[in-house]
């Protein structure tokens, strides 16, 4: 059952350097359950999809231009503002990547906590203090209740954060929503957050879209991946397919940058250059510039969005070719 | 990630919390806490809180229990002497000899100076606190809101406040109090409330929309908006919390300001009137005899200027004390 799809979406936001696509015709579907994952370098507008979701671009400067952001059979971007702000937090949560700072420092963890089912559930003071108390105990807060009073400021990093996904998860949102959950976290708690996350989800079996731009996340977590640069989608695939038969350069790029603990190999790869200015785009693939395989074509002419299979699409010229590649490299 | 301050609390509540060990829980400091700590570190600012609770106890109950002691009020007139000059100095009777009845001496119409000061304290206090009180409101909602919602809203509320600024505003003053002087005493001190009230809020209106403008773009506040909070609810309950810091200094440094505005005005003859008493109008009533009757002038100045001194010290104290440099976040 599909629960969320987003169709052509188009968020542009009006800069003094011109009109910057941030997020340029993304479309996606998100079944009930199911993880999404979205990768991409810094500015490639993964964030900006999902603010894209529940309405929380600035504006100005942002704006979404167009497209359809379909949860559960409503379009979310046609919606009254009060009926927007009915879903978020209470169908729609998200977490946010620095818990440091998305915590109020001047209000007790208990009040923050209690404030979302206040709002969405109409619980009384004592009823939200109850559940707010469940929910940190949920997520692994040893004496929770002793320490619901304590300001942000008093808990580390890795325990904000799991406040965060109290926080997310007290109205049982249909979905969540995690911008780079734990980038901000050492990778000993990084592992527990993450192991919470895919916790809970099989209890409340919640969907997730995860943001992040580590492919090792990616690949632990989501059922489906999508690769994004420069605003626009380069592939979407299941997470294993895309692992193991990548059909666009920029995702083998991405690949082969991961660093391998047991390799010998003297250099890390990167892929040369810089994610272009999405301010000013030249006519033809944005990833040109920085491919290794870019011939003529690729500078001049915008790249067809090629199906693989039925499950497997790319943004690439010579799209067939590097999934037959894949393929071959994989056999061989 | 910020860096962070590790002061030995700190570390305790950092170390407590790790998952792995459920130990016994370290209440760490709060902020509020830890800021009282630093002003008690302050000996100008505890001397300043002092003398100003000390001036202020004194003036809410003085003029009672003088009343219970020697049984006159503050605008009481002794009519049964037909003495020519009822001015007597400090700690001095009707025919010269030494009284503790009149420890600040009397004044022309041979009222009590002790009482007198001391409810003129309760009037220059209340009109001090009143005005910041007013600021308080006004400016915090005022700044808050443009703050938040930004764009030409802002413009449009803050060049009003410019507006406003740019006009001088003592004259502003004098004209609404000498254009609507009112008949009675009490008449004439709610006008002052209002006169100072309006123009006070000004500098507390930047100064909120500054910390808000700062605050607006930080993570917690879309963390909020993400989870339905609405727009009037994020900026009274999540951004003007977090103003509070600098907004309690500047309202220590109000007071005073005000008190000395009301002083200003009283000395000339637009504030407070008589029989009640302010220390502006006991100065204006003190100076005119400054030559043969000092202690009229030398009582409520000195007084009005330790309480002054008191709450500017105090203010600095609380500036440092809660310097969002030392706050740990």
């Amino acid at each position: 059952m599909i629960l969320l799809e987003v169709k052509d979406l188009r968020t542009y936001f009006d800069t003094d350097d011109g009109l910057v696509k941030a997020v340029d015709g993304i479309s996606f579907q998100l079944q009930r359950g199911e993880t999404l994952g979205i990768v991409g370098e810094s500015g490639s507008g993964k964030s900006v999809t999902n603010l894209s979701i529940i309405r929380l671009i600035p504006e100005p400067p942002g704006k979404i231009v167009s497209g359809e952001v379909i949860f559960t059979g409503q379009d979310i971007l046609l919606l009254p503002p009060d009926a927007v702000r009915k879903i978020r937090g209470r169908r729609i949560a998200m977490i946010f990547q620095d818990p440091m700072t998305s915590l109020n420092p001047f209000m007790k963890i208990s009040k923050q906590l209690m404030e979302m089912t206040q709002l969405h559930l109409g619980h009384t003071k004592a009823q939200a203090y109850e559940h707010a108390v469940h929910m940190l105990e949920t997520v692994g807060i040893p004496d929770a209740r002793a320490r619901a009073d304590s300001y942000p400021h008093e808990f580390s990093g890795g325990m904000r954060q799991r406040v965060m996904i109290a926080m997310a998860l007290s109205c049982e949102p249909e979905l969540l929503i995690a911008d780079e959950p734990t980038t901000a976290l050492d990778v000993t708690i990084q592992a527990q957050i993450l192991e919470l996350i895919k916790k809970l989800k099989q209890k409340t079996g919640t969907s997730v879209i995860l943001i992040t731009h580590d492919l090792g996340i990616v690949a632990g977590m989501t059922d489906h991946v999508i690769v994004m640069y420069a605003g626009k989608i380069f592939e979407q695939a299941r997470t294993k397919e895309l692992f193991a038969l990548p059909g666009n350069p920029y995702t083998k790029g991405l690949l082969r940058s991961v660093p391998d603990p047991t390799a010998q190999q003297g250099q890390l790869y990167q892929i040369p250059g810089l994610p272009p200015d999405v301010a000013h785009l030249k006519p033809g693939c944005p990833f040109a510039d920085r491919c290794e395989r870019a011939e003529e074509i690729c500078r001049r002419e915008f790249p067809p969005f090629v199906e693989l299979t039925p499950d497997h699409h790319s943004l690439c010229h010579f799209a067939n070719e590097v999934y037959a590649e894949s393929t071959q490299a994989k056999r061989g | 990630m910020e860096p962070e301050k590790i002061s030995p609390e700190m570390a305790v509540a950092e170390a407590d919390v790790r998952p792995e060990e459920a130990g016994e829980f370290v209440h760490g400091t709060s902020l509020w806490r830890d800021a009282w700590r630093r002003l008690l570190k302050n000996k100008l600012a505890v001397f300043g809180l002092v003398v100003v609770v000390l001036i202020t106890i004194a003036s809410v109950t003085g003029p009672t229990l003088i009343k219970s002691i020697f049984g006159f009020t503050p605008d009481y007139i002794p009519t049964q002497d037909t003495q020519l000059v009822r001015s007597f100095p400090p700690f001095t009777g009707p025919n010269g000899q030494f009284s503790w009845a009149h420890p600040m001496g009397t004044d022309n119409a041979g009222r009590d100076q002790l009482a007198r000061v001391l409810q003129g304290g309760q009037i220059s206090l209340f009109v001090g606190i009143i005005a910041t009180l007013v600021s308080l409101v006004i400016g915090i909602s005022y700044g808050a809101i443009a703050g938040y919602v930004g764009g030409r809203v802002d413009n449009v509320m803050m060049r009003v406040v410019d507006v406003l600024y740019s006009l001088p505003y003592v004259i502003v003053v004098i004209v609404l109090l000498s254009m609507f002087r009112s008949q009675t005493a009490r008449g004439q001190l709610i006008l002052l409330f209002i006169a100072l009230g309006s123009v006070s809020w000004l500098t507390m209106a930047r100064i909120v929309r500054g910390q808000v403008l700062s605050l607006k773009n930080q993570e917690f506040v879309l963390a909020a908006r993400a989870t339905g909070v609405s727009g009037p609810r994020i900026v009274f309950r999540h951004l003007v919390p977090n103003t509070l810091g600098p907004v309690i200094v500047y309202a220590t440094l109000t007071i005073p300001q005000i008190m000395l505005t009301e002083a200003f005005l009283s000395f000339l003859g637009l504030g407070v009137q008589a029989p009640l008493a302010s220390w502006g109008s006991l100065a204006a009533d003190g100076v005119q005899n400054i030559a043969i009757f000092p202690w009229q002038l030398i009582f409520p100045g000195v007084t009005m200027a330790l309480t002054l001194f008191s709450l500017n010290f105090l203010g600095d104290g609380l500036r440092d004390a809660l310097d969002p440099q030392m706050r740990t976040t």
